[in-house]
């Protein structure tokens, strides 16, 4: 190795290393920035509830994307650290337990800690499919004890409790949410970090190693079991900060928050955002948090379009939406960013003309057969019309048939233009 | 005494031979082509609500044979289109696919019948008591769901073990390579299979429907039990999930029927006053109460001490 290479080799590292502090640095000012530029209460306590999601995300990109394990029960752990966080509270505001308020999450954290030990010693066993078919088997078994033991789970109302009773932190009350948010803010920067930390460790590595090849991890001497519990642990820790900052948030915890819907939705932003990459589960908790407030309003059958949206991820994307764009960067860092574009533009009209073309086909047969009872007309896009006449329907049809097909002509058009990108800037 | 078992027993078989309606569809599909087919309920739900749809509009015999015609041509439709593109990025894509799959098919279910129960009713012509047990009638209609079952399960053993195709499907299953080489088309074997399996459990979605309730989250309700069903008797044997079916059937069915807690058991000796006041939560609950959680029980109890299942042979 010339002196050359390895002087170059550190300049990078040192750049490596000043870019990747900047990434951090960036995060943070976010965090504390946001505040300012969204100041309404909505905006506060939906940004509450993404930064929450957003540590529940990554808790199950642990095991999705870092270990190759599908689960179906990761809800059981947020909603678990939930509880204990909830009880936690409630007896350090009866007993008046000198304790503040930010340390609470660390309870759900010791508690999803508790449960991911005693429950990933029986899942982790085994992987695959039957791995998935006991964490599921484990969040139906914990939702219906929840109703059984009502003491300790409160039955189908759950336990309410008050985030301002316990001791004030340095005068902060903890009512207003503003000072929620920054409570979650820092809790999620932290979380977030302390993942991140968790995959550049040899252990985290490893995770990898158990997922792309077990054969061979087992060979070199890795007991595959055990590395897939440790991942199990850790994803349950995690999940149960994010349960605690949600009962803080919320003051209220359900059986619900640990159901087949929760650990559902987990799986939905996990991989939407993007399992392959770390920043995934961020942009895809951020993106579906934000779908189901907005399309929630607009329309009831939301969830239709988001598992519409993960399907469509499962099929055409699988790397999500971070692996999308992270494919951009060798056409960037080949400086052919605006050759690509164009066609990338070429294939978004056709596919918002497909998607406006599919939520016109199944609002107005939503109308049509369930809502008839609120009479035949809707108003869709600002224009309204009536869902007897055949018209609604012959024009989402030819929406929907047409943008698919102009959609998938135009994708391969641009997949073609980024492969000429890419193998132009290799040579 | 006598009643309660006998008649628990029929309901117990009754439930299980449902349950095997589908778990074997969902075994032969799995040990096929590797996927559990996590939507395999929305399947059964899809059967129901065709069921009614065809029934309320033309009559239940039609419904019994159209509907599954209907759901089987949906399966092959997703498998060809769907499944089959997804194979390409491995199994855990092939598992997020149907599981997608069974949002879109909740969300098709309520956009089209709403959230509330369909009024679909058992047949005119089955709607009568076919014997009378102990002073109390037994629906002809539980009957007939009993013999289309077990009709159901012997056509499928036999043209399994005795036909061509069930040879060619046989081998499919352990060696899909040679078949191929063999110069049979496994794709279109895969199809078929899907369908088939699809068709069985939307056979089960039909006559159940009227039993049970048709509503949109049935398929929610019933499908982590039939996931315990197939990894109790074991991941891809079809002798374990039958066995399985059997036993969860008539074990839920058994802890319904019986209304003892731990209060009516231990309530007069010296200890109850003590345990009572340490399980208040669980002292008073009955074994009906608990009725839900035994499958899931089962499940973590089978794991620990035979983690193959009951008949299964491989470690998947």
């Amino acid at each position: 190795m010339s002196e050359a290479t390895v002087i170059s080799r550190s300049v990078r590292a040192s750049r490596g290393g000043l870019t990747a502090y900047a990434i951090w640095l960036a995060l943070a000012l976010a965090l504390l920035l946001l505040p300012q530029l969204f100041p309404s209460r909505l905006a506060l306590s939906t940004m509450s509830l993404m930064g929450t999601m957003i540590i529940f995300a990554l808790s199950y990109n642990m095991l999705l994307g870092q270990t190759g394990l599908l689960s179906f029960g990761h809800a059981v752990f947020f909603g678990l650290g939930g509880y204990f966080c909830v009880h936690a509270l409630n007896l350090a505001g009866d007993y008046g337990w000198p304790i503040p308020l930010p340390i609470f999450p660390l309870v759900g954290a010791l508690g999803g800690l508790t449960f991911g030990v005693l429950f990933g010693a029986v899942a982790t066993k085994r992987a695959g499919t039957a791995f998935a078919m006991i964490t599921l088997g484990i969040g139906e078994l914990v939702v219906s004890l929840a109703l059984i033991l009502r003491r300790f789970f409160g039955g189908e109302e759950g336990i309410t409790t008050d985030r301002t009773d316990v001791l004030s932190f340095f005068g902060y009350s903890f009512g207003p949410q503003s000072q929620v948010y920054y409570l979650v803010a820092a809790w999620c920067f932290i979380s977030v970090a302390a993942m991140y930390a968790v995959t550049r460790t040899p252990f985290g590595r490893i995770c990898n190693a158990v997922r792309d090849n077990p054969q061979r991890t087992a060979f070199i001497g890795y007991d595959m079991g055990t590395v897939r519990f440790i991942a199990f642990s850790l994803a349950g820790l995690f999940a149960g900060i994010a349960g605690g900052l949600s009962a803080i948030n919320f003051e209220i915890v359900n059986a619900a928050q640990m159901g087949a819907v929760e650990s559902g939705s987990v799986i939905l932003m996990t991989y939407i955002g993007g399992v392959g990459n770390f920043a995934g589960p961020i942009i895809g908790a951020i993106l579906v948090t934000w779908l189901q407030l907005v399309l929630s309003d607009a329309t009831q059958i939301w969830p239709l379009y988001v598992g519409l949206l993960f399907i469509g991820i499962v099929m055409f994307a699988p790397g999500g939406i971070a692996g999308m764009l992270a494919m951009q960067g060798p056409v960037i860092a080949a400086g052919k960013l605006h050759r690509v574009a164009p066609y990338y533009l070429l294939a978004a009209i056709p596919g918002a003309i497909a998607v406006i073309g599919l939520s016109i086909l199944a609002e107005t047969s939503h109308q049509f057969s369930i809502r008839a009872a609120y009479g035949p007309s809707i108003t869709l896009y600002s224009l309204p019309f009536d869902v007897t006449s055949p018209l609604p329907w012959i024009v989402g049809l030819v929406l929907a048939a047409g943008g698919v097909w102009l959609f998938l002509r135009a994708a391969r058009l641009a997949r073609n233009a980024y492969e000429e990108a890419i193998a132009g800037g290799a040579a | 005494m006598i009643e309660i078992i006998v008649v628990s027993t029929l309901n117990g078989v009754l439930y299980g031979m449902l349950l095997f309606l589908m778990a074997s569809g969902l075994t032969v599909i799995f040990s096929m082509m590797g996927v559990l087919n996590l939507a395999h309920a929305s399947f059964y739900m899809l059967g129901a609500f065709f069921g009614f749809e065809i029934t309320r509009r033309i009559g239940f015999w039609p419904a019994l044979v159209v509907a599954p015609l209907l759901v089987g041509a949906i399966g092959m439709a997703v498998e060809r289109y769907g499944l089959r593109r997804v194979h390409s990025h491995g199994h855990v894509a092939e598992l997020l696919f149907t599981f997608g799959l069974t949002f879109v098919i909740k969300e098709v279910v309520e956009m089209i019948w709403g959230k509330l129960p369909a009024d679909y009713r058992v047949p005119g012509s089955l709607d009568f008591a076919a014997f009378t047990l102990f002073s109390s009638d037994y629906p002809a209609f539980r009957l007939f769901v009993l013999l289309v079952s077990i009709a159901i399960f012997l056509a499928l053993l036999l043209v399994i073990k005795r036909t061509r195709i069930g040879l060619i499907v046989q081998a499919a299953l352990t060696h899909p390579g040679m078949v191929g080489m063999l110069g049979h088309n496994v794709d279109r074997i895969f199809m078929l299979v899907f369908g088939v399996g699809v068709a069985l459990a939307a056979v089960a979605g039909v006559i159940a429907g009227p039993i049970l309730i048709t509503q949109s989250n049935m398929a929610g309700l019933l499908g982590p039990i039939l996931f315990v069903v197939v990894v109790v008797g074991g991941l891809g044997s079809l002798g374990g999930a039958f066995a399985a079916s059997l036993l969860i059937g008539l074990v839920q069915t058994f802890a319904v029927a019986f209304n003892v807690s731990l209060a009516d058991l231990f309530g007069s000796t010296a200890a109850g006053e003590v345990l009572s006041v340490w399980l208040s939560d669980i002292w008073r609950v009955t074994v009906a109460q608990v009725a839900p959680i035994l499958p899931y029980l089962l499940l973590v109890l089978i794991l620990i001490f035979r983690p193959r299942g009951l008949m299964g042979t491989r470690d998947t």
